[in-house]
């Protein structure tokens, strides 16, 4: 059984702190401004998710590291273990904006994709 | 070249703005960049979260580089000279650039200034104590990390609540260092609401408000700060300073707009956004110079800048076909605004003016009131107002037909209650 989250809504410049709290008929939300404070809290409640970010090595290239992400949010536990496999990854240039790096990040499924043209 | 216009900068004000000139008609364009490459700060941005206002998705600092570098790409009107550094410029817009072929004076018919902006350093934010190494700015970290592939250090505390400063936190953390906390001066953090959520909650790092660093410690290498809370007249308290030992410090203690150029040329600058004073189409006070981006003043989200750039980039082609303005109306920054962009509106207007003003105080509920004359020509209710917000509002033609020369206009931002 999940416990009460307290969680800041990041929509606008508002900030509200959502409260949701399981209850017998499902969860409840307060706290919150409007609609998207409500989606957002849940979605942060049931199961958070965030794009990750970084860099590989690459060789051959005018710049020792070449900027990545993960093609779609993954879930936020995910990020120090998928994070740690960017440290393993190294590949030769030239590469362009949205060629795959990896896949199955952190056994997620999702790819790893190259955010910039490096030569 | 009379029927050229020189773009001093290749980050995103200075793409927007050689493409927007380009597109307005201009046949020759000239974007000068003294990094290697195009992009400016934005290759080291490689987090996400650029362009949600432009392209209604969120993309990292690269990809949006990359949209733009390739929309200047497909301009054969505008060539590009990039390892190359303007060295001075006069107001009557002849400027020297220095690069590998040497140095080059050229007398352009418009100027369009996108220089950005630079960090402000330990030595501008006056921490005391030695100089070891360790201590950087959260940009010179990031661009460390995100480009050279090198690591500031293992143990980090960061100064200051900036958004840099809060990016840098989680990149830290997950390259594998500690972040022992962010400690900021004021009461609130001068970062946006998803930064502080996303980069310190998400990692548990904590946040210290109103609280500064008191020393820097360590001859050779940093191995530690002096940390301390302010008391109620807002200065350190010594008596509950405490040690924090680590191998390094970052600063993200404020951007300001990059304006030596500026100062050669002879623009006015405005001492609040420190920037030069502009009207609604980016002209500074020296007729044929522009400016767009963080030159003006900072903004906090990139898609303004490529905005307010492709306004220079028009306004330098229009001032080339020749502009007769009809007069001019001084915008003023009344109760509780710090400053307005654009400083001033030329007549007359035929094209909506956008307007960008930051205030000074964090608060909620407020009336935001535009007037002229005794006039209201526009108000708002905003839920909430903070400093580091820009708040954007959009004045049409048909508001600002009764402005005439030597007329103000004040923007007041009134009411409410503490945020």
């Amino acid at each position: 059984m999940k416990s009460t989250k307290t969680i800041t809504c990041i929509n606008c410049p508002l900030g509200c702190t959502v409260t949701v709290s399981p209850g017998l008929d499902g969860l409840s939300v307060s706290g919150n401004e409007c609609k998207h404070g409500e989606t957002y809290a849940l979605q942060e409640y049931r199961a958070p998710q965030r794009v990750l970010t970084g860099t590989v090595r690459i060789e051959g290239a005018f710049l020792p590291r070449l900027p990545v992400k993960s093609e779609a949010p993954l879930a936020k536990e995910l990020l120090p273990l998928a994070a740690r496999e960017l440290d393993r990854i190294s590949i030769r240039a030239p590469v362009s904006c949205g060629t795959v790096i990896a896949s199955n990040l952190a056994g997620s499924g999702i790819n790893l994709i190259a955010t910039r043209d490096l030569d | 070249m009379p029927g050229e216009i020189v773009v001093i900068g290749g980050g995103p004000a200075g793409l927007a703005a050689a493409a927007a000139a380009s597109d307005a008609g201009c046949r020759q364009v000239l974007l000068i960049e003294r990094d290697r490459e195009l992009g400016g700060i934005l290759n080291q941005c490689v987090h996400d979260g650029f362009g949600n206002l432009i392209f209604g998705g969120s993309m990292t600092g690269p990809e949006y580089a990359h949209r733009f570098i390739r929309e200047v790409r497909q301009r054969p009107a505008i060539a590009v000279l990039t390892g190359t550094m303007v060295l001075s410029l006069a107001r009557d817009r002849r400027l020297t650039y220095v690069n590998r072929d040497g140095v080059r004076e050229i007398q352009p018919g418009a100027v369009i200034l996108a220089m950005g902006c630079r960090e402000r350093s330990r030595f501008q934010a006056f921490i005391p104590g030695y100089r070891p190494a360790g201590v950087y700015t959260a940009g010179t970290a990031q661009r460390l990390i995100n480009m050279e592939g090198v690591m500031p250090g293992e143990n980090a505390v960061i100064l200051g609540s900036g958004d840099v400063g809060l990016i840098m936190a989680r990149r830290l953390t997950l390259e594998g260092a500690n972040v022992l906390g962010v400690f900021e001066i004021a009461p609130r953090p001068g970062g946006l609401t998803r930064n502080v959520v996303q980069c310190l909650d998400d990692f548990q790092i904590p946040l210290f408000l109103e609280h500064t660093v008191t020393f820097i410690h360590g001859k050779k290498r940093l191995t530690g700060v002096s940390v301390a809370p302010l008391d109620r007249a807002g200065k350190p308290d010594l008596t509950r300073e405490r040690f924090i030992a680590c191998d390094t410090l970052i600063l993200s203690v404020g951007l300001i707009p990059e304006n030596e150029l500026s100062r050669q040329a002879g623009l006015i600058l405005d001492p609040v956004s420190r920037g030069p004073v502009v009207d609604q189409e980016m002209s500074c006070s020296v007729p044929g110079i522009y400016a767009g981006g963080n030159v003006v003043h900072v903004h906090d989200l990139v898609d303004y800048v490529s905005h307010t750039a492709r306004l220079a980039g028009r306004g330098a082609q229009r001032f080339l076909e020749g502009r007769t303005p009809a007069g001019r109306v001084i915008m003023q920054a009344g109760e509780n605004v710090s400053y307005i962009i654009p400083q001033s509106i030329t007549l007359p207007v035929s094209e909506t003016v956008d307007l960008y003003l930051r205030v000074r105080e964090a608060r909620r509920s407020v009336h935001l009131k535009i007037t002229h004359q005794g006039n209201v020509l526009k108000q708002k209710i905003e839920r909430i107002v903070r400093p580091p917000e820009m708040i954007h509002l959009a004045l049409e033609p048909a508001l600002l037909t009764g402005l005439s020369d030597g007329h103000t206009v004040s923007i007041t931002v009134s009411g409410g209650e503490p945020a």
